[in-house]
Protein backbone atom coordinates (compact mmCIF):
# COMPACT_ATOMS: atom_id res chain seq x y z
CA UNK A 1 0.00 0.00 0.00
CA UNK A 2 2.99 2.10 -0.84
CA UNK A 3 1.62 4.53 -3.28
CA UNK A 4 4.21 7.54 -3.49
CA UNK A 5 4.40 9.84 -5.83
CA UNK A 6 6.24 13.00 -6.12
CA UNK A 7 6.65 15.64 -8.37
CA UNK A 8 9.21 14.73 -11.40
CA UNK A 9 8.91 17.98 -13.81
CA UNK A 10 10.82 20.60 -12.01
CA UNK A 11 14.29 19.95 -10.40
CA UNK A 12 14.72 22.90 -8.48
CA UNK A 13 11.15 22.72 -7.11
CA UNK A 14 11.23 21.21 -3.46
CA UNK A 15 8.98 17.51 -3.72
CA UNK A 16 5.44 17.02 -2.14
CA UNK A 17 5.38 13.60 -1.28
CA UNK A 18 1.86 11.80 0.06
CA UNK A 19 1.78 8.70 1.32
CA UNK A 20 -0.34 6.51 2.95
CA UNK A 21 1.91 4.81 6.17
CA UNK A 22 -0.77 2.80 7.43
CA UNK A 23 -4.39 1.76 6.95
CA UNK A 24 -4.96 4.84 9.42
CA UNK A 25 -1.91 7.11 8.99
CA UNK A 26 -1.27 9.45 5.26
CA UNK A 27 1.26 11.46 5.46
CA UNK A 28 2.35 14.96 3.52
CA UNK A 29 5.69 16.05 3.17
CA UNK A 30 7.87 19.16 1.88
CA UNK A 31 11.27 21.08 2.45
CA UNK A 32 10.71 24.72 2.95
CA UNK A 33 13.83 27.46 1.91
CA UNK A 34 13.73 28.84 5.26
CA UNK A 35 13.72 28.85 9.13
CA UNK A 36 11.40 26.76 11.02
CA UNK A 37 10.21 30.07 13.00
CA UNK A 38 8.97 31.54 9.55
CA UNK A 39 7.23 28.32 8.42
CA UNK A 40 5.44 28.11 11.71
CA UNK A 41 4.60 31.92 11.31
CA UNK A 42 2.55 31.28 8.00
CA UNK A 43 0.82 28.15 9.70
CA UNK A 44 -0.60 29.94 12.58
CA UNK A 45 -0.68 33.97 11.58
CA UNK A 46 -4.46 33.82 9.89
CA UNK A 47 -3.01 36.89 7.39
CA UNK A 48 -0.79 34.95 6.18
CA UNK A 49 -2.35 31.27 6.17
CA UNK A 50 -5.41 32.68 4.10
CA UNK A 51 -2.60 33.56 1.54
CA UNK A 52 -1.51 29.94 0.55
CA UNK A 53 -4.42 27.14 2.14
CA UNK A 54 -6.86 28.06 -1.06
CA UNK A 55 -4.39 28.66 -3.91
CA UNK A 56 -6.14 29.94 -7.13
CA UNK A 57 -5.47 26.70 -9.28
CA UNK A 58 -7.87 24.74 -6.91
CA UNK A 59 -10.67 27.26 -8.00
CA UNK A 60 -11.70 27.50 -3.86
CA UNK A 61 -10.95 30.57 -2.01
CA UNK A 62 -11.12 31.03 1.07
CA UNK A 63 -13.76 33.05 2.58
CA UNK A 64 -13.33 33.62 6.00
CA UNK A 65 -10.38 32.02 8.80
CA UNK A 66 -10.66 32.24 12.23
CA UNK A 67 -7.56 30.82 14.25
CA UNK A 68 -7.24 30.90 17.72
CA UNK A 69 -3.93 28.99 18.07
CA UNK A 70 -2.95 28.11 21.37
CA UNK A 71 -3.85 24.47 22.85
CA UNK A 72 -7.75 23.97 23.49
CA UNK A 73 -8.37 26.96 21.41
CA UNK A 74 -10.69 26.66 18.09
CA UNK A 75 -10.04 27.18 14.46
CA UNK A 76 -13.03 27.40 11.64
CA UNK A 77 -12.26 27.98 8.04
CA UNK A 78 -14.77 28.49 5.38
CA UNK A 79 -14.53 28.38 1.60
CA UNK A 80 -15.56 27.69 -1.54
CA UNK A 81 -16.61 28.83 -5.03
CA UNK A 82 -19.81 30.41 -4.02
CA UNK A 83 -20.13 32.67 -0.85
CA UNK A 84 -23.90 31.76 -0.27
CA UNK A 85 -22.80 28.14 0.19
CA UNK A 86 -19.70 27.48 2.50
CA UNK A 87 -18.06 24.58 2.86
CA UNK A 88 -16.32 24.68 7.38
CA UNK A 89 -13.82 22.98 8.26
CA UNK A 90 -13.15 23.51 12.00
CA UNK A 91 -11.57 21.87 15.21
CA UNK A 92 -9.42 22.35 18.11
CA UNK A 93 -5.51 23.04 18.50
CA UNK A 94 -4.55 20.44 21.28
CA UNK A 95 -1.07 21.12 20.72
CA UNK A 96 0.70 24.38 20.00
CA UNK A 97 4.91 23.94 20.45
CA UNK A 98 6.38 27.12 18.38
CA UNK A 99 8.49 27.12 16.24
CA UNK A 100 7.91 22.65 15.98
CA UNK A 101 4.51 21.13 16.59
CA UNK A 102 0.93 22.03 15.63
CA UNK A 103 -1.75 19.66 16.78
CA UNK A 104 -5.37 19.83 15.83
CA UNK A 105 -8.42 17.90 15.79
CA UNK A 106 -11.14 17.66 12.21
CA UNK A 107 -14.50 17.72 13.82
CA UNK A 108 -16.52 18.86 10.80
CA UNK A 109 -17.12 15.01 10.40
CA UNK A 110 -17.70 12.45 12.95
CA UNK A 111 -15.08 10.33 11.96
CA UNK A 112 -12.76 13.36 11.58
CA UNK A 113 -8.62 12.38 11.53
CA UNK A 114 -6.05 14.30 14.10
CA UNK A 115 -3.75 16.36 12.16
CA UNK A 116 -0.09 16.60 13.19
CA UNK A 117 2.64 19.06 11.90
CA UNK A 118 6.31 18.80 12.40
CA UNK A 119 8.64 21.72 11.46
CA UNK A 120 11.90 20.28 11.50
CA UNK A 121 15.07 22.89 10.96
CA UNK A 122 18.42 21.34 9.64
CA UNK A 123 20.95 23.76 7.77
CA UNK A 124 18.75 26.62 7.39
CA UNK A 125 16.02 24.52 5.20
CA UNK A 126 12.91 23.18 7.69
CA UNK A 127 10.67 19.70 6.93
CA UNK A 128 7.28 20.10 7.49
CA UNK A 129 5.58 16.71 7.89
CA UNK A 130 2.28 16.62 7.81
CA UNK A 131 0.55 13.77 9.31
CA UNK A 132 -3.29 12.84 9.31
CA UNK A 133 -4.00 9.87 12.05
CA UNK A 134 -7.97 8.65 11.02
CA UNK A 135 -9.98 6.98 13.96
CA UNK A 136 -10.64 3.75 11.39
CA UNK A 137 -9.61 2.29 7.98
CA UNK A 138 -12.86 2.81 6.72
CA UNK A 139 -12.89 6.58 7.68
CA UNK A 140 -9.34 6.91 5.61
CA UNK A 141 -10.90 4.67 3.15
CA UNK A 142 -14.02 6.62 2.97
CA UNK A 143 -12.41 9.76 2.58
CA UNK A 144 -10.34 8.37 -0.16
CA UNK A 145 -13.11 7.63 -1.90
CA UNK A 146 -13.70 11.39 -2.58
CA UNK A 147 -17.14 10.99 0.01
CA UNK A 148 -15.96 13.63 2.58
CA UNK A 149 -15.02 16.76 2.52
CA UNK A 150 -14.59 17.45 -0.96
CA UNK A 151 -17.83 18.88 -2.74
CA UNK A 152 -20.52 17.39 -0.90
CA UNK A 153 -23.68 18.70 -3.63
CA UNK A 154 -21.29 18.25 -6.67
CA UNK A 155 -21.53 14.34 -5.52
CA UNK A 156 -24.64 14.20 -4.72
CA UNK A 157 -25.94 15.43 -8.21
CA UNK A 158 -23.00 12.61 -9.61
CA UNK A 159 -24.81 10.33 -7.08
CA UNK A 160 -28.00 11.15 -8.13
CA UNK A 161 -26.92 10.70 -11.85
CA UNK A 162 -25.88 7.37 -11.54
CA UNK A 163 -28.47 6.22 -9.79
CA UNK A 164 -30.81 6.96 -12.11
CA UNK A 165 -28.48 4.92 -14.65
CA UNK A 166 -27.98 1.89 -12.28
CA UNK A 167 -31.61 1.61 -12.74
CA UNK B 1 -10.36 17.96 0.24
CA UNK B 2 -10.77 19.24 -3.19
CA UNK B 3 -11.17 17.35 -6.15
CA UNK B 4 -13.60 18.70 -8.76
CA UNK B 5 -11.11 18.49 -11.53
CA UNK B 6 -12.00 15.03 -11.43
CA UNK B 7 -15.59 15.52 -10.60
CA UNK B 8 -15.86 18.18 -13.56
CA UNK B 9 -14.59 15.16 -15.90
CA UNK B 10 -17.10 12.87 -14.33
CA UNK B 11 -19.63 15.68 -15.55
CA UNK B 12 -18.07 16.19 -19.18
CA UNK B 13 -18.38 12.77 -19.25
CA UNK B 14 -22.19 12.13 -18.31
CA UNK B 15 -22.79 15.00 -20.92
CA UNK B 16 -23.23 12.61 -23.51
CA UNK B 17 -26.08 10.07 -24.09
CA UNK B 18 -24.24 7.31 -25.64
CA UNK B 19 -22.03 7.48 -22.72
CA UNK B 20 -24.63 7.31 -20.09
CA UNK B 21 -25.89 4.11 -22.43
CA UNK B 22 -22.54 2.65 -22.32
CA UNK B 23 -22.67 3.08 -18.12
CA UNK B 24 -26.40 1.52 -18.00
CA UNK B 25 -24.97 -1.24 -20.16
CA UNK B 26 -21.82 -1.64 -17.98
CA UNK B 27 -24.23 -1.63 -14.94
CA UNK B 28 -25.38 -4.89 -16.17
CA UNK B 29 -22.21 -6.77 -17.58
CA UNK B 30 -19.15 -6.29 -18.40
CA UNK B 31 -18.79 -5.73 -22.20
CA UNK B 32 -16.19 -5.32 -24.97
CA UNK B 33 -15.80 -2.49 -27.27
CA UNK B 34 -16.88 -4.63 -29.95
CA UNK B 35 -20.18 -5.66 -28.18
CA UNK B 36 -21.06 -1.74 -27.42
CA UNK B 37 -20.16 -0.77 -30.75
CA UNK B 38 -22.59 -2.80 -32.08
CA UNK B 39 -25.09 -1.88 -29.23
CA UNK B 40 -24.89 1.34 -29.90
CA UNK B 41 -24.48 0.86 -33.65
CA UNK B 42 -21.08 2.82 -33.82
CA UNK B 43 -18.19 2.34 -35.71
CA UNK B 44 -15.53 1.02 -33.04
CA UNK B 45 -13.61 3.97 -33.10
CA UNK B 46 -16.29 6.21 -32.39
CA UNK B 47 -16.91 3.76 -29.58
CA UNK B 48 -13.49 3.80 -28.68
CA UNK B 49 -13.32 7.52 -27.94
CA UNK B 50 -16.33 7.47 -26.01
CA UNK B 51 -14.64 4.74 -23.67
CA UNK B 52 -11.49 6.68 -23.58
CA UNK B 53 -13.82 9.76 -22.47
CA UNK B 54 -15.33 7.45 -19.48
CA UNK B 55 -11.89 5.86 -18.47
CA UNK B 56 -10.19 9.39 -18.40
CA UNK B 57 -13.29 10.87 -15.95
CA UNK B 58 -12.76 7.41 -13.79
CA UNK B 59 -15.83 6.32 -14.23
CA UNK B 60 -14.69 2.91 -16.97
CA UNK B 61 -11.78 0.52 -16.74
CA UNK B 62 -10.86 -1.48 -19.45
CA UNK B 63 -8.09 -4.46 -19.84
CA UNK B 64 -7.08 -6.22 -23.07
CA UNK B 65 -7.11 -9.94 -22.78
CA UNK B 66 -5.33 -10.98 -25.96
CA UNK B 67 -7.23 -8.99 -28.96
CA UNK B 68 -10.26 -8.26 -27.30
CA UNK B 69 -10.90 -5.28 -25.16
CA UNK B 70 -12.94 -5.76 -22.12
CA UNK B 71 -14.45 -2.60 -20.23
CA UNK B 72 -16.17 -2.60 -16.93
CA UNK B 73 -17.56 0.15 -14.60
CA UNK B 74 -15.41 1.84 -11.97
CA UNK B 75 -11.46 1.76 -10.97
CA UNK B 76 -10.09 -0.90 -9.33
CA UNK B 77 -9.38 -0.52 -5.70
CA UNK B 78 -5.75 0.27 -6.00
CA UNK B 79 -6.23 1.91 -8.69
CA UNK B 80 -8.54 4.56 -7.16
CA UNK B 81 -6.54 5.00 -4.19
CA UNK B 82 -3.25 5.95 -6.13
CA UNK B 83 -5.57 8.11 -8.81
CA UNK B 84 -7.03 9.98 -4.95
CA UNK B 85 -3.16 9.97 -3.90
CA UNK B 86 -2.11 12.06 -6.79
CA UNK B 87 -5.07 14.25 -6.29
CA UNK B 88 -4.18 15.06 -2.82
CA UNK B 89 -0.57 14.79 -4.06
CA UNK B 90 -1.58 18.32 -6.19
CA UNK B 91 -3.74 20.07 -4.09
CA UNK B 92 -1.00 19.90 -1.26
CA UNK B 93 1.74 20.59 -3.53
CA UNK B 94 0.13 23.59 -5.30
CA UNK B 95 -0.91 25.05 -1.38
CA UNK B 96 2.82 24.55 -0.59
CA UNK B 97 4.16 26.39 -4.01
CA UNK B 98 2.08 29.37 -2.59
CA UNK B 99 3.86 28.76 1.18
CA UNK B 100 7.25 28.39 -0.47
CA UNK B 101 6.84 31.76 -1.88
CA UNK B 102 5.73 33.63 1.74
CA UNK B 103 8.44 31.70 3.44
CA UNK B 104 11.14 32.73 1.09
CA UNK B 105 9.57 36.73 1.49
CA UNK B 106 9.32 36.26 5.13
CA UNK B 107 12.80 35.34 5.03
CA UNK B 108 14.21 38.04 2.65
CA UNK B 109 12.36 40.41 4.33
CA UNK B 110 14.36 39.54 8.16
CA UNK B 111 17.22 40.02 6.42
CA UNK B 112 16.63 43.35 4.91
CA UNK B 113 16.06 44.12 8.30
CA UNK B 114 18.59 42.78 10.09
CA UNK B 115 21.02 44.69 7.61
CA UNK B 116 18.95 47.99 8.39
CA UNK B 117 19.03 47.89 11.94
CA UNK B 118 22.99 46.79 12.21
CA UNK B 119 23.62 50.37 9.68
Amino acid sequence: MDARKESESTPLKNRTTVERKSERELVVTRTFNGSARLVFEAWTKPELFKRWWAPKSTGMSLLSCEMDVRAGGSYRLEFGRDASKPIAFFGRYVEVTAPSRLVWTNDESNEGAVTTVTFEEKGGKTLLVLHELHPSKEALDATMAGMEGAMPEQFEQLDELLLTLSV
Amino acid sequence: MVQHTQIDASFAALSDATRRGVLEQLGRADASITDLAAKFHMTLTGMKKHVGVLEQAGLVTTQKIGRVRTCKLGLHRLEQEAAWIERHRRLWDARFDELHKIVEELTQKEKVDGRQKRE
